[in-house]
């Protein structure tokens, strides 16, 4: 049976290196993408939509359709992960820990159960003391890292970067804060509802710009059609349209990392993780 | 241009992705397979796709990664085969 498979990948990779000898080669000037489709896109993008960076101009604006739909199959991997592996169940044993004194508390009585307070605190059951060093380090850290992740959403039309990865950076920044600290720690500030509606938000707002583009009289997505919402800077609303776009997507994309990192991590729990 | 750059990563390449699939420990392959995020997104660099290039430094060696170790770390370590 191994040797089997060995055969049908080698066949496989056979096959697919010999269609590759059909494609044209690496940046060749006379392939038809580069004779046709690029030519109109670097001739005409910067006057039609005033963006310098062109991929975040064909991915939000000349093909936006599909970004759209990107951001809706994110969404769905998001919903896809909570309605596989959210388990509401209560768990049977729950722990607690006696703050000023750090004494554990064992309950197996799934019944009886502890208001944590200032007194006890809700616990995983292989807790270890966290490290001051790892606490402080991404204390101080995860803050660049946000900034850092608004920064490349906001810059997607000037430079590198977009909606997409500002969103999955973000998202590694609270997951970096239930490494560094606990799985409940962050669903404390960042709770299960919020990441919901967040997720559904993001996809909301690309939905909403596209459809408001139609009410103001447009195609759907014809973000020139916002110019007047926007009467201070009708030059630049194709970039503003763009921008509103990538916020949307990076919202998406945050709360849904985090969803499926809390859903894997917790197996559907939400008590404990990594 | 950067032919020799381009030789080197894609050696590490094909070494981090039969490495990933021979490799027994389950945690081992999500750290490879981050490896191999990290040297395809150098090659993306190289050939100028330099926004490729950020989401597979992000998604896949950053992201993807974070959560094949949450997989590991909820199931066993070990492969059976």
């Amino acid at each position: 049976m191994k040797f089997l498979g060995l055969v049908i990948v080698c066949l496989t990779g056979g096959l697919l290196l010999y269609g590759t000898m059909d494609l044209p080669n690496w940046g060749d000037p006379a392939s038809p993408a580069s004779t046709h489709l690029s030519d109109y896109y670097i001739e005409h993008i910067v006057e039609e939509t005033q963006v310098p960076n062109l991929v975040t101009a064909v991915l939000a604006d000349y093909r936006g359709y599909d970004t759209m739909f990107e951001t809706a199959v994110v969404f769905c991997a998001g919903l896809a992960c909570f309605l596989l592996l959210r388990d509401f169940r209560p768990g049977k044993d729950r722990y607690y820990r006696h703050i000023p004194t750090g004494v554990m508390l064992h309950f197996k009585n799934p019944d009886t159960r502890m208001i944590p307070g200032n007194e006890f605190e809700h616990m995983d059951k292989d807790w270890v003391p966290s490290d001051i060093i790892i606490k402080t380090v991404c204390r101080i850290l995860i803050p660049f890292i946000q900034i850092y992740a608004l920064y490349v959403v906001a810059h997607g039309d000037f430079s590198p970067g977009g909606g997409f990865q500002g969103g999955v950076i973000f998202g590694s920044s609270l997951i970096l804060m239930a490494i560094s600290y606990n799985l409940k720690t962050l669903l404390k500030r960042v709770t299960e509802k919020f990441l919901s509606m967040f997720a559904a938000t993001g996809v909301l707002i690309y939905v909403g710009l596209g459809v408001l583009a139609m009410i103001m009289g447009g195609q759907f997505l014809d973000y020139g059609m916002l110019a007047p919402l926007v009467p201070w800077d009708p030059g630049h609303i194709r970039a503003l349209g763009m921008l509103g776009v990538e916020i949307g997507v990076g919202i998406a994309v945050m709360s849904v990392m985090v969803i499926i990192y809390v859903n894997i991590v917790s197996e559907g729990r939400h008590d404990e993780g990594l | 241009m950067l032919w020799p750059i381009d030789l080197i990563v894609l050696t590490f390449v094909i070494f981090c992705a039969i490495a990933a699939i021979t490799v027994r420990d389950l945690l081992g392959t999500a750290i490879l397979f981050s490896a191999y995020s990290f040297l395809m997104c150098l090659l993306w660099a190289v050939m100028g796709a330099v926004d490729v290039a950020f989401t597979e430094a992000s998604v896949g060696a950053g992201v993807s990664t974070v959560f094949l170790v949450a997989a590991v770390f909820r199931t066993s370590r070990r492969t059976k085969d």
